[in-house]
């Protein structure tokens, strides 16, 4: 079992590897050059090259890259073309404003999302697994910017219960937390419930056909027991990954939700970075979401090897 | 004083596709005493499973119990709540189910699920409960009865999972048991060890018993009286010495004769040339290893000659690499060493580089033709394809020849537009069958073909395929499980045991002792249509050993006859047998003699 955890962990840090030569990649082929474009009109042939030359743009691919990858190790981003702050540092600003309305929100939906989807299969065929597969598939389909704009308005703008900036500055209260936090944590679970309930009410129907099921309600298990102690444990595996897909979109997908509530995270960061040609700031906003990806996916499979004992015991 | 068990006019309805409820079971009636076993013996749509699930008060989605009654001491079944349900299964009935393997659960432990029952209905302390369970396990002749509850469901064989299953049932003490073919999924060799802990503890603690079956001669072992069921109507009912000497009915007269198979083919192979000739066959999975074996290696070294027209039966329990060797001829798993010739021609290993000349003539049938044939085509889509592909026959040449196909199965040409699902199990097997034929092949390879089938059904399609072999000058090889089917159809037959070749000889040598020891094995664990034979056959163990060593002789921890210092240490050498087979034995043809039992019918 440790060589095969092993085995995948090691898996994720190749992964990240080839991920990081793929941001780097990809930015060195945006059009475009940071050297001109800090300079401006004023940029004159030397002027240009003396800047490049200063910001290591003139090495060669491979070696900006080495340099780059060791930086990262070190946990040095380098520095924001556009204004000289360390990245590190625009980052840390940043990163736990969005780690804050991620947690937030994780810690609603998943709980919720599962019960939800565990009592579905329970009841499955039944008024309530219909009222919960239409009320998610609609939910689902409704794009966010419109959830959160309409979230805005009937709370904020009409019954003024809600702020509808969400500047994660000075919280001090319970009450101030919830707050600034309703809204896009509202706004973010109607996205992320919906794929979460369908996935985990679609693992519990489909091992609560299995005939182990069938055994176990002829020893007389009542409802409950069989989903929870019979069926919910083979349907772990399955339900891990739905809800680390899930929440991998707090992190990377969220620009919308952020700029909505003109919330101070990471993703608005990135789009900012983008505008202004600040390639270190956009490697470093990829790689952290990449990353953050990779290790909830990986801690899924983890999960699912740690909950099968056939993996288990190997 | 009243019968323990009363069921009364007992009815069970199914929705069909059509969304029509039809009855499936009608009019069942029976009462047992205490401590009696009862058997429900049919063959499958005879409604024997949904009585039993029904005793349980239980019936499958799509099912509902219509009416009657059904009576257990005082209680009314049909009459409990939900909730009273509860309470009575388990506690008051209990059930072993057909394939323990799919009715434990993968991610708990063995103890958890035994003692769950004892534990839910609040008869037992969880220390009670698993003193108990250690009990049982011991009275089930389970190895290493404190620790085995500890293990989970994958690490304990077929065999040990279902007599884990028969502890399960036991546990709370119920008054009644309902065993559902509870070892038609096991091996020979496995079945009589179950059967005879089965027997042991039921008679032992006077459970009452219900066994569902579909095999006489299990049920002629087991029960006291036996209930004949067809298509959800009795037939038949009574004590089963008299079941089994004087049948009324003509249904229950036509079982018995199936279970007793007629012999097919010659008694030795015909004077043909060789068709297929295997050499020195060697092959497994897993990565090649320095010495050019796999690391899994499933067969070794194995020889053997199909002559033109002839029929080779392979017989081995689970894992003996009979499925493999049709695999490696298929050219599916290419040898790892040796060759297969084909009319002289050595054979290339793998698929890839074989002609479709080669693919032609050998046909692989499979097991199960539920899952070979494709759902969504038409019979004749699914014959026609090959005939496309062997023979580039289209159009109306195309249909003329799925028809003589159909013919040739003795199906009749309506089939042709027809669905796979739309089939019974049978004609299936026989589409299956026709879709090789498309090829004209010269060798069939038939992977037991009819293990999934009825007695009955199973018996037509052996004939057929006895047929056609002399119709069509065909060669098979047929693998089985089943001595009785291999003897029935094969002219010569070859014995595997953990994919070496043990014995090798015709079929009229393999009916005359003397045996190798496994063959032995296998011979007298095929249980005989009478009563009292599980308790005459006695119980072959080989001599204690410990489990890091491998034997030289695979088959030493479990032979009566091994010689500890020769077996284990040295390699048994080949010998031939004046019956005219070869076995792999150490022992002189003369101990081999003295310890064989008197042949079967």
């Amino acid at each position: 079992m440790l060589r095969l955890v092993a085995a995948r962990l090691g898996l994720g840090i190749v992964s990240l590897l080839l991920v990081s030569l793929a941001i780097f990649a990809i930015t060195s082929l945006l059009p475009g050059d940071a050297a001109e474009e800090l300079l401006g009109q004023y940029a004159t042939r030397e002027t240009v090259a003396g800047l490049r030359a200063q910001l290591g743009l003139d090495l060669p691919g491979h070696v900006r890259y080495l340099h780059w990858l060791g930086g990262l190790i070190t946990g040095d981003f380098g520095r924001s073309l556009a204004n000289g702050v360390p990245v590190a540092q625009l980052i840390g600003s940043r990163l736990p404003n969005s780690l804050m309305l991620a947690a937030a929100t994780a810690a609603v939906s998943v709980p919720l999302a599962l019960t939800i989807g565990i009592t579905a299969a329970m009841w499955r065929g039944g008024a309530y697994d219909r009222a919960v597969s239409m009320l998610t598939l609609s939910v689902v389909s409704v794009p966010e910017f419109l959830v959160a704009t309409a979230a805005v308005i009937v709370f904020a703008v009409h019954l003024r219960w809600l702020s509808a900036l969400s500047a994660a500055t000075d919280i001090t209260s319970v009450a101030q937390f919830f707050r600034v936090f309703a809204l896009p944590v509202f706004s973010l679970c109607c996205v992320i419930i919906a794929q979460m309930v369908r996935m985990t009410r679609a693992a519990i129907i489909d091992q609560l056909r299995a005939p182990y099921v069938e055994m176990a309600v002829l020893k007389g298990v009542g409802p409950f027991r069989v989903v929870l102690r019979h069926a919910l444990p083979n349907a772990i595996g399955p339900i891990a990954n739905a809800v680390a897909l899930s929440l991998s979109y707090l992190l990377g997908g969220v620009i919308i939700v952020e700029t909505i509530f003109n919330y101070p995270g990471i993703a608005k960061l990135m789009v900012d970075g983008v505008a202004t040609r600040d390639l270190p700031v956009v490697q470093a906003c990829a790689m952290i979401f990449c990353a953050a990806y990779l290790v909830l996916v990986t801690t899924a499979d983890v999960v699912a090897i740690l909950a099968n004992p056939r993996l288990r015991h190997r | 004083m009243a019968p323990q068990l009363e069921v009364r006019d007992l009815e069970v309805r199914a929705r069909n596709a059509a969304g029509e409820e039809v009855p499936i079971v009608r009019g069942a009636s029976f009462a047992l005493e205490k401590g009696e076993v009862l058997a429900l013996i049919g063959e499958s749509g005879s409604g024997k499973t949904t009585i039993a699930l029904s005793l349980l008060g239980y019936a499958r989605p799509g099912c509902r119990i219509a009416g009657g009654s059904i009576r257990l001491g005082e209680t009314d079944v049909l009459a409990l709540s939900r909730r009273e349900l509860r309470h009575f299964r388990g506690r008051r009935v209990s059930y072993v189910a057909q394939s323990a393997a799919a009715a434990f659960n993968p991610s708990r432990t063995v103890m958890a699920q035994v003692t769950e029952m004892a534990l839910l209905h609040g008869v037992a302390s969880r220390e009670a409960a698993e003193r108990r369970a250690v009990d049982l396990f011991r009275a089930l002749a389970l190895p290493d009865p404190e620790g085995i509850g500890a293990r989970y469901p994958h690490q304990v064989s077929g065999g040990q999972l279902q007599r884990l299953m028969a502890a399960m049932a036991l546990i709370a003490e119920p008054e009644l048991v309902v065993l559902d073919e509870p070892t038609t999924a096991l091996d020979v060799t496995t079945q009589i060890e179950v059967l005879r802990a089965f027997k042991q503890v039921v008679k032992g603690s006077g459970t009452t018993a219900v066994y569902v079956s579909h095999d006489l001669a299990v049920v002629a072992q087991m029960a006291d009286r036996i209930l004949v069921l067809r298509n959800g109507e009795m037939q038949e009912t009574g004590p089963t010495a008299r079941i089994l000497a004087a049948p009324e009915n003509a249904y229950t007269q036509s079982l018995l004769a199936a279970a007793d198979p007629v012999p097919r083919g010659a008694e030795a192979p015909p004077e043909t040339e060789p068709l297929l000739t295997v050499r020195g066959l060697s092959a497994g999975y897993g990565r090649t290893g320095a010495d050019g074996m796999p690391a899994v290696p499933v067969l070794r070294d194995i020889d053997f000659t199909i002559r033109r027209g002839s029929s080779l039966g392979v017989i081995g329990e689970s894992g003996s690499g009979k499925s493999t060797l049709a695999r490696v001829i298929a050219g599916l798993l290419p040898a790892a060493r040796g060759e297969v010739l084909l009319d002289g021609q050595a054979l290339p290993p793998a698929l890839a580089q074989r002609t479709p000349s080669h693919l032609r003539r050998i046909q692989l049938v499979f097991q199960s033709a539920d899952t070979a044939l494709n759902p969504r085509r038409s019979v004749a889509g699914i014959l026609g394809r090959p005939i496309e592909f062997f023979h580039g026959a289209r159009g109306a040449d195309r249909d003329r020849r799925v028809r003589r196909l159909l013919d040739l199965v003795q199906l009749p040409a309506a089939l042709a537009d027809r669905h796979p699902g739309e089939l019974s199990g049978g004609q299936k097997q026989r589409v299956n069958l026709a879709r090789a034929l498309a090829a004209e092949p010269d060798l069939i390879l038939c992977d037991e073909v009819t293990s999934a089938l009825d007695t009955v059904v199973g018996a037509a399609i052996l004939d057929l395929m006895d047929e056609l072999r002399r119709e069509l000058g065909l060669s098979t090889m047929f693998i089985s499980h089943d001595l009785h089917t291999v003897r029935s159809v094969c002219d010569e037959v070859m014995v595997l045991y953990a994919g070496e070749r043990v014995e090798a000889g015709s079929r009229r040598a393999i009916q005359e002792a003397p045996w190798h020891p496994y063959t032995e094995l296998l011979i007298s664990s095929v249980p005989e249509l009478r009563q009292g034979w599980l308790e005459e056959r006695g119980s072959v163990r080989g001599p204690e050993v410990t489990e890091t060593s491998k034997p030289a002789c695979a088959f030493f921890p479990r032979c009566g006859l091994a010689i500890p210092g020769t077996c284990d240490l040295v390699a048994p050498p080949r010998r031939m047998l004046s019956k005219g087979a070869e076995i792999l034995c150490h022992r002189e043809e003369a101990d081999l003699l003295r310890a064989a039992i008197p042949a079967g019918p």
